[in-house]
C-alpha cells in the first residue's frame, strides 16, 4: 500500500490540500469558532480557506520562502491555526512554540531551527521576542495577532496579522500564480510540521513530521473512532504539542471538523459548557481537578442533595461502565440507571460540558482508576491512549467496549509494537517520525534502520487481552541495592491518585530502601482544611501542618498495602517521606512545561533533603531558590520535618 | 492669578501628542458653611493628559473632583469644559457632558453581573425609553445589541471576561475596582475622573491598575484626572500633578519638578511651627 503511496501524485498530500478539498465539500459548515466579544464567532471552512489564503499571500509578500520555519506563539487561537496551514500552503514549515516558555527556552528553539518569521499572539510574546533578539538574530519579521500595547513600538519590522492579510488580497495578482504553483509541489513526503519535545532530559529537539505522518495517522485514528465532520472539539491544548496539532489540524482537516477556541484560558470551563464538545481530549490532570471539583462542591451541599448523590453514584459505578460497554445489565437496574441520568448524571455531564462527548481521551500519564471509571460510570466514552511526538501520537489505543484504567489498549491501526528482552517498548508505524532536526545522533539512537522506534518506556502485554501496560520510563525502572525492581513512577502514580496530593516523587535507585516527596494540592488540602477549622496563611504553613502530615502518612501506608501485593515490587514501599514547602513548577525547571517530573533536576536541587531522608533525621532546614511569573529569582526557607511510614514485610500477606 | 503650568498643545516624551485645554477651572472657591474646603484654586486639564491631584488627607481633593463632576457647587470661580463655561451643574449632567468617575469607595451594584454593572454605565446613552427596552423588540433590540457590543468592548479591554456573568459582590476588591472603571468607560467618556483607583490594593494588583489607566489614556485616547495617594504611581503615571494642601494650590507641573518643591515636601513631612 505504502508503495502505491509513494510513486502515484496524491490529490490529498498536504494539509493546504485537505483545505482546498473541505472548502469544497464542507463549504457551508463551520470549520473554526472563537468566542471574542461574548459570542462565538465563526468561520466556515470556504470562509476559513479564504482568510488563510489571504494570509499565504501575504507572507510571499513579505518574502516567506520555500523550507523557512515561521514559528507560531500563542494560545489556541482560529488565526495562528490560519498562520501555521498558511506557511504549509508557501512550502514553509510552521513550528508552533509553547506560549508559557520563558524568552532563553524560546531563544533556544528559535536559534535552532533559523525561524525568519514568528507569528506572535500579542504584546507579551512580542516582547519575549524581541528580547532575544540578540541570540536569534536571524528573525526577520514578527508578525502579531492582537495590536494592543504595541502602538508605540517600532514598526520597521513588526506587522499586524490583519494588515499582512490586507497586503495579500491586494497582491492577490502578483502572487496568486506564485501561491497555486507552491502549493501544488507540496508532496506526501514533504514537512508537515516541526514540533519541539518538551524535553523531559536536556535540549528539547525538533520533531520533523511529513505530512505521510500527519495525514496518515489522522486517516487511522479518525476511522477508528469514526469521527465525522459533525464532530466538535475545543482547542485548549498548548499549540505547540503534537496532540494539538493531530486534534485540530489533522484529524480536522481529514474529516472537515469543527474546532472551537476558548476566550480565554480563564473561561476555559464556561466555554466548554457552552461548546459541549463531541470529541474531547484531556491529560489526566484535567479529569482530576475537574472531579475534585466536584467532591469539593458535593461536601458544601446539603444532606438531601448529598445523599441522592452518593446512592446513584454507587449504582452509576456498579453498571455505569457495563452499560456503556453494552454488556447485559438487568432491567431493574438499567431502569434506576435512567433515573440516575435524569436527576443526577444527565445534569452533572451538563455541568461539566460532557453532555455531547461521544468520544473521550486521555493520556500522557496514567490516570487514577476512581477517576477514569466516575467518568465512564457517567456514561462518558472516555479511554486511553499511548502515544508521543515521535509516533504523531498514536502507539496503542483503546477500542470502544474494551477500556479499563490500568492498561493503554491495543497497537492503533497500522502500528506495530514489540518489546525488547529489557521491557523497553519499540513501534514501527506510518506516524514515524522523519528526523530531529539537525541531530543525526539522537535521530539514529532512537530511530533504527528498519524504522522501530524506542519509546523509552518499560511494559508488557497482557497475556489473553493482548493490551499494553506502561510500569515506568524504562531508564527509571532500576534496581535497589538488593536487587529488587525498583520503578518510581508506579508508585508515584498510586500516590497521586489521591486528591491531597498533586506531585510525588519517589527515590530508591541502588539504595536499601525508597523515600518520597510529596507536593500536596492546595485546592483540596485547603478545602479540607476548611472544612476542619485548620488555620494557615501560606502554602508552606499548610504544608508542614502536622494534622496535613497525619492525612499523608495514611496515604503512604494505604500505597505501601497495596504495593506489597504485588510480588515483584514489593521492594518499593516508602519508609520515610516529607511534604515539600513548594510546589514543584516548570518554571524552577524542576518539570516540564507538560507537567512531567524532572527526576535528575530534582535529585541535584533538594541533595540535602535527600540525605536527610536516608540519614535517620527528623527534621531539616532547607533553602530553595524560587523564579517568580516574571523571571525574577527569589529564595525561601523553611525547616521540614520527616515521617517514617510502616511498611508491610515482604513475604507476609498484606490484606 | 493663572500660575498654571504651560498649556500650549505639546508633545510628550512618550510620543503622546496633548491637546488644547480641555476643561478650565479659575479660581474656585468652596465653602461647607464656615468650613472653607477648597480656596482659590485654578487649574486646568488637557486634552489627552493624564492629570494627577495629590495631597495629604483633606486637602480638598475629594472636594475638588466633586466640583468638576457637578456634585458640589463652588460659591466662587468658574469652570469651563470643552469651551463652555458652566454655572450650576448637576451630575447627571456632567455625565452627559462626557464626564465619567470611580469612586473612593466601590460603588456599584453588588448583586448584578459584572455585565449589567457595565451596562449600567451605558444608561444616559439609550434613547429609547423604558416600555420599548421592556419589550426588547425592534429599535430598542437593534440598540441594546448594540450597546451590548460597546460593553463587550470593555470587558475585552479590562481583561474581565472570565467574571462577566458572576454577581459584583462575589468579586475580589481589585476586580470590583476593574469594573467599576469598566462602568466609567462604558460612558464613553471625554473626561475620566479616578479617585483613589489604586486604595487598598497589593502591589501586583496596582501594576495592573496602572496598566489599563495607561491603556486607556493611549489606547482610546481619554483624558483622566485622577486622584492617588501612592507617591510612585502618581509619579510613573502622570503628566501633570496638581498639589493642594489645606484647600490651597501649592504646586502645579510635572511630577519631578513637583517632586522637588519645597512646599510639597513640607506638605508632607511636615514644617516645624
Amino acid at each position: 500500500m505504502d508503495l502505491e503511496d509513494t510513486s502515484a501524485p496524491r490529490a490529498l498530500a498536504s494539509i493546504p490540500a485537505l483545505l482546498e478539498r473541505n472548502a469544497k465539500k464542507f463549504a457551508t459548515r463551520p470549520a473554526y469558532r472563537e468566542k471574542e466579544y461574548g459570542i462565538w464567532q465563526s468561520w466556515t471552512w470556504l470562509e476559513a480557506a479564504e482568510e488563510i489564503r489571504a494570509l499565504a499571500l501575504g507572507f510571499l509578500a513579505l518574502g516567506v520562502e520555500k523550507g523557512d520555519f515561521v514559528a507560531i506563539i500563542g494560545r489556541n487561537r482560529p488565526a495562528l491555526y490560519w498562520s501555521m496551514v498558511a506557511a504549509q500552503s508557501v512550502g514553509a514549515v510552521p513550528v508552533p512554540l509553547y506560549q508559557d516558555a520563558v524568552a532563553e527556552e524560546m531563544a533556544y528553539v528559535l536559534g535552532h531551527c533559523g525561524a525568519r518569521f514568528v507569528v506572535a499572539e500579542d504584546q507579551e510574546q512580542v516582547d519575549k521576542v524581541l528580547e532575544i533578539q540578540e541570540k536569534a538574530p536571524q528573525i526577520e519579521r514578527i508578525i502579531y495577532l492582537d495590536p494592543r500595547g504595541l502602538r508605540k513600538y517600532d514598526h520597521g519590522r513588526l506587522h499586524a496579522l490583519r494588515d499582512v492579510q490586507a497586503e495579500g488580497r491586494a497582491a492577490q495578482e502578483r502572487f496568486g500564480k506564485e501561491l497555486e504553483a507552491r502549493k501544488a509541489a507540496l508532496g506526501y513526503d514533504d514537512t508537515c510540521v516541526m514540533l519541539y519535545t518538551s524535553g523531559t532530559t536536556g535540549r528539547p529537539k525538533g520533531v520533523v513530521l511529513s505530512n505521510r505522518n500527519i495525514i496518515e495517522s489522522s486517516k487511522a485514528s479518525a476511522e477508528f473512532d469514526n469521527l465525522t465532520e459533525r464532530e466538535d472539539v475545543l482547542a485548549y491544548l498548548p499549540m505547540a504539542w503534537v496532540g494539538d496539532f493531530i486534534f485540530s489540524i489533522g484529524q480536522a482537516y481529514w474529516t472537515g471538523f469543527c474546532v472551537n477556541c476558548p476566550e480565554s484560558a480563564d473561561t476555559m470551563m464556561t466555554d466548554l459548557r457552552e461548546i459541549g464538545p463531541t470529541y474531547y481530549f484531556a491529560p489526566p490532570r484535567v479529569f482530576e481537578s475537574q472531579l475534585t471539583n466536584v467532591v469539593i462542591r458535593m461536601e458544601d451541599a446539603g444532606r438531601f442533595k448529598k445523599r441522592l448523590f452518593d446512592s446513584f453514584m454507587a449504582h452509576a459505578r456498579k453498571v455505569g461502565p457495563a452499560i456503556l460497554d453494552g454488556r447485559p445489565v438487568g432491567i431493574w437496574d438499567r431502569l434506576k440507571y435512567r433515573l440516575g441520568d435524569l436527576l443526577i448524571y444527565g445534569p452533572l455531564k451538563n455541568v461539566l460540558g460532557f453532555s455531547r462527548v461521544r468520544v473521550g481521551y486521555t493520556a500522557g500519564e496514567a490516570i487514577g482508576p476512581e477517576i477514569f471509571e466516575f467518568y465512564r460510570s457517567l456514561g462518558i466514552n472516555l479511554k486511553q491512549l499511548y502515544g508521543q511526538t515521535e509516533a504523531t501520537v498514536f502507539i496503542t489505543i483503546q477500542p470502544d467496549g474494551e477500556v479499563r484504567a490500568d492498561t493503554v489498549g491495543i497497537p492503533a491501526p497500522g502500528v506495530e509494537v514489540r518489546i525488547d528482552e529489557k521491557g523497553e517498548i519499540f513501534y514501527r508505524s506510518p506516524g514515524v517520525f522523519v528526523e530531529y532536526y539537525k541531530n543525526p545522533e539522537s535521530t539514529a539512537s532512537t530511530k533504527d534502520a528498519e524504522g522501530w522506534v524506542a519509546t523509552g518506556d518499560a511494559g508488557f502485554f497482557e497475556e489473553g487481552t493482548g493490551h499494553l501496560r506502561i510500569i515506568d520510563r524504562a531508564k527509571d525502572v532500576g534496581k535497589m541495592a538488593d536487587g529488587r525492581l525498583f520503578a518510581p513512577k508506579y508508585i508515584e502514580n498510586k500516590l497521586k491518585f489521591y486528591p491531597n496530593i498533586l506531585e510525588a516523587v519517589v527515590f530508591g535507585d541502588g539504595r536499601e530502601m525508597c523515600t518520597a516527596f510529596i507536593n500536596i494540592d492546595l485546592t483540596a488540602v485547603g478545602n479540607w482544611a476548611e472544612r476542619n477549622n485548620i488555620a494557615y496563611a501560606s502554602y508552606q504553613e499548610l504544608a508542614a501542618h502536622p494534622q496535613v502530615y497525619e492525612m499523608i502518612q495514611e496515604h503512604v501506608e494505604e500505597v505501601n498495602r497495596s504495593v506489597a501485593r504485588d510480588e515483584m515490587l514489593s521492594g518499593c514501599q516508602i519508609h520515610r517521606f516529607l511534604i515539600l514547602h513548594k510546589e514543584l513548577d516548570a518554571d524552577d525547571g524542576e518539570m516540564t512545561r507538560t507537567r512531567k517530573v524532572r527526576r535528575r533536576v530534582i535529585e541535584e536541587k533538594y541533595a540535602d533533603l535527600i540525605t536527610a531522608l536516608y540519614d535517620g533525621s527528623h527534621s531539616i532546614h532547607t533553602e530553595t531558590e524560587v523564579t517568580y511569573e516574571d523571571g525574577r529569582k527569589g529564595r525561601i526557607s523553611a525547616t521540614l520535618e520527616i515521617r517514617d511510614v510502616a511498611v508491610v514485610e515482604s513475604g507476609r500477606d498484606a490484606a | 492669578m493663572s500660575a498654571t503650568a504651560a498649556v500650549r498643545p505639546h508633545v510628550t516624551e512618550d510620543g503622546r501628542e496633548l491637546g488644547e485645554v480641555l476643561m478650565d477651572l479659575r479660581n474656585i472657591t468652596l465653602r461647607f458653611g464656615g468650613v472653607t474646603a477648597i480656596k482659590d484654586v485654578s487649574f486646568n486639564i488637557q486634552q489627552g493628559e493624564i492629570r494627577a491631584i495629590i495631597g495629604p488627607n483633606g486637602a480638598g481633593k475629594t472636594s475638588m473632583l466633586n466640583v468638576i463632576n457637578g456634585f458640589y457647587h463652588p460659591q466662587e470661580g468658574s469652570i469651563t469644559f470643552r469651551g463652555e463655561t458652566r454655572s450650576r451643574m448637576r451630575p447627571h449632567d456632567a455625565a452627559r457632558q462626557g464626564i465619567s468617575r470611580t469612586f473612593q469607595n466601590v460603588a456599584l451594584f453588588q448583586g448584578m453581573t459584572t455585565l449589567d454593572n457595565i451596562m449600567a454605565g451605558r444608561a444616559l446613552k439609550m434613547r429609547r425609553n423604558f416600555l420599548w427596552q421592556m419589550l426588547r423588540y425592534g429599535p430598542a433590540l437593534e440598540e441594546e445589541i448594540e450597546h451590548r457590543r460597546k460593553v463587550e468592548e470593555v470587558i475585552d479591554f479590562l481583561e474581565i471576561e472570565h467574571i462577566r456573568k458572576t454577581p459584583v459582590g462575589r468579586l475580589p476588591y481589585g476586580l470590583q475596582k476593574r469594573v467599576e472603571l469598566g462602568r466609567a468607560l462604558a460612558a464613553e467618556p471625554a473626561l475620566l475622573l479616578l479617585d483613589e483607583p489604586m486604595a487598598g490594593m497589593n502591589v501586583e494588583e496596582k501594576e495592573d491598575m496602572s496598566r489599563f489607566i495607561l491603556d486607556v489614556n493611549e489606547q482610546l485616547g481619554t483624558t483622566i484626572a485622577l486622584i492617588e495617594h501612592d507617591m510612585g504611581v502618581v509619579m510613573d503615571l502622570a503628566d501633570r500633578v496638581v498639589v493642594l494642601d489645606y484647600g490651597r494650590k501649592i504646586a502645579d507641573g510635572k511630577p519631578d519638578e513637583v517632586q522637588s518643591d519645597q512646599a510639597v515636601i513640607d506638605a508632607y513631612l511636615g514644617v516645624p511651627h
